[in-house]
């Protein structure tokens, strides 16, 4: 496969993430390739989350923590200083494992982030509507109905107007986390052949316990794993399919095997 | 499921029985306030009740100055309370961790909350109609009734926006959104409806309250226009023609209006809340 070719999109440099006192990452590095789509699997309170959340510092919301270590998104370390978290997100958007669409309508839950953004004129907040509903595979089926509650969608539906509101604000980096472990397997279809369709423009990332999933969508795998210490590491992370052939860690071989049950 | 036991059938039974005799004793007893009081005061209201003041010290005429008294009054409390219990809440909920000033905060207004509303009606009177020498007059009396039902607005929207989820400021946040924005366009239009009943709580306590009213307003019964005139509100007009038997046909009428205005409010507003919401849906 051509992935071996790709660039590097972010770097991962020997983080470390403390709970208050409760060390929850030690030592995690790895790079995170553009246009591919990166599996992040484990058992569950191996640390999944807060490495996923590292991304959009979705991490600092919660008091107490400190986080060591560099991370470098097209080179610039977004644990900066100077970072302005606000312009992070914009380029890393979120998508969480229940569907958390607003109390609003379809049109205005696709449109929050742009004008948050400062996008103002009807016709631009159309086109944004119309790009992003298309991305989402929801165009077609809205285009009508785009005032229509979002909440009165189907889960499914909801997660992928999920999808186009992250995609509204243009961002370069999606995050999934577990985001169809609450949908029946046709909606989970349906975004697996989005996310594949999306990692064509986008560097996308996901948690999933699903290894199935992690084998039919991604190209590269991280096994996370609490050590003696309780500590989450970062056990093993190669290209998806060697992975899931040879692991090299008995641990991963015990995981996924048990996994693939 | 295994068929319940017949003793715990027969206490299912009575338990259920008990409680609804309960909210059923309350909700006669209730009504039949309400309905005694407006079938005594619905014929008094008229047009020219409505419309004149009162003459005699209330025996006769209308009662349109308590009228305006009293909405006067509240518009005063609720639009100093409003702003200030709503951003009070904002900021514990929203800006601080738990410290020692949310502490002292939350303490006061929790010991507010349970002072009589007499106690209110001394302080307005010695630190505003005294101390700070406004006299009796619709300003000291709104600013008492704002120190009054601040402690209600801080608390219900305090509780209003901590029942907001937190996978919405998350998805906001998610956005690139500030905390402002996540704040005025997620978190508020989710927390409205709690807020909005608890400033319909203190509209309602407002246009009742008597004794605050009496301490610093006074209880003049010519029509105010300025906010330094004293003022009588409707509750204190009735509370006076009812306790010193100037016109118990007049009391009643009084009463009834108040209990039309209450309900009137409630209604509005809620209606309006709806309309926000149902735009905010549709846009
Ligand atoms: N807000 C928090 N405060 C304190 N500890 C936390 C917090 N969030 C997570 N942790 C702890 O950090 C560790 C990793 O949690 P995390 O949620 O990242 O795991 P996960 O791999 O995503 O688990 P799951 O598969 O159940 O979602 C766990 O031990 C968890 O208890
Ligand atoms: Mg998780």
């Amino acid at each position: 496969m051509e992935k071996t070719q790709k660039k590097i999109k972010i770097k991962v440099e020997k983080i470390n993430l403390f709970y208050g006192t409760s060390h929850a990452l030690g030592d995690i590095n790895a790079d995170i390739y553009e246009n591919s789509i990166t599996a992040v699997i484990g058992p569950s309170g191996c640390g999944k989350s807060t490495f996923l959340r590292l991304f959009n510092r979705m991490n600092d919301l919660i008091p107490g923590v400190t986080i060591n270590g560099r991370i470098l998104l097209n080179g610039e370390n977004i644990y900066a200083k100077d970072t302005y978290v606000v312009e992070l997100r914009k380029k890393v958007g979120m998508v969480f494992q229940k569907p958390n669409i607003f109390p609003m309508s379809i049109r205005d839950n696709v449109i929050i982030g742009p004008k948050h953004h400062g996008t103002k004129k009807k016709q631009d907040l159309d086109i944004i509507v119309e790009r992003s509903l298309r991305q989402a595979a929801l165009w077609d089926d809205f285009k009508d109905n785009l005032f229509k509650p979002g909440l009165s969608l189907s889960p499914g539906e909801q997660q992928r107007l999920c999808i186009a509101r992250a995609l509204a604000v243009e961002p370069e980096i999606i995050l999934f986390d577990e985001s169809c472990s609450a949908l029946d397997p046709e909606s989970t279809m349906r975004i697996e052949d989005l996310m594949s369709e999306l990692s064509k423009k986008y560097t996308i990332i996901i948690v999933t316990h699903n290894m199935e999933q992690a084998a039919r969508v991604s190209h590269m795998s991280a096994f996370f794993m609490i050590d003696d210490d309780k500590i989450g590491r970062l056990v093993e992370y190669r290209p998806t399919g060697d992975m899931f052939a040879n692991p090299k860690d008995k641990r991963t071989e015990d995981y996924i095997t048990g996994r693939y049950g | 499921m295994k068929p319940m036991k017949p003793s715990a059938r027969t206490s299912e039974y009575l338990a259920k029985g008990m409680i609804w005799a309960a909210a059923m004793s309350v909700m006669i007893v209730l009504v039949a306030i309400i309905v005694y009081i407006l079938i005594k005061g619905l014929p008094v209201l008229n047009f020219s009740f409505l419309t004149q003041n009162p003459y005699n010290m209330g025996r006769s005429g209308g009662i349109a100055s308590t009228i305006v008294g009293t909405l006067y009054i509240t518009l005063v409390a609720i639009l100093i309370a409003v702003p200030f219990g709503i951003g009070t809440a904002f900021y514990l909920a929203e800006y601080t961790r738990e410290n020692i000033i949310t502490r002292i905060i939350r303490f006061s207004a929790e010991s507010l909350a349970g002072i009589p509303s007499i106690i209110y009606g001394l302080f307005g009177f010695i630190f505003f109609v005294i101390y700070l020498g406004m006299g009796w007059s619709i300003l000291a009396g709104g600013l008492t009734l704002a120190f009054m039902v601040l402690p209600t607005i801080i608390r219900t929207s305090e509780e209003a926006i901590r029942a907001v989820p937190q996978i919405y400021r998350e998805a906001s946040y998610s956005l690139g959104a500030t905390k402002w924005q996540t704040i005025i366009k997620t978190v508020f239009p989710s927390a409205i409806q709690g807020i909005v009943n608890g400033i319909i709580l203190s509209v309602g306590r407002c246009i009742a309250e008597t004794a605050a009213v009496i301490f610093t307003a006074g209880s003049v019964l010519s029509m105010p226009f300025s906010l330094f005139d004293s003022t009588r509100t409707m509750a204190v007009h009735f509370y006076i023609l009812a306790s010193e038997g100037v016109s118990m046909e007049n009391a009643y009428g009084t009463a009834a209006l108040l209990i039309i205005l209450i309900f009137v409010v409630n209604v509005g507003v809620n209606l309006l809340v709806s309309r926000f919401i149902n735009k905010n849906q549709k846009r």
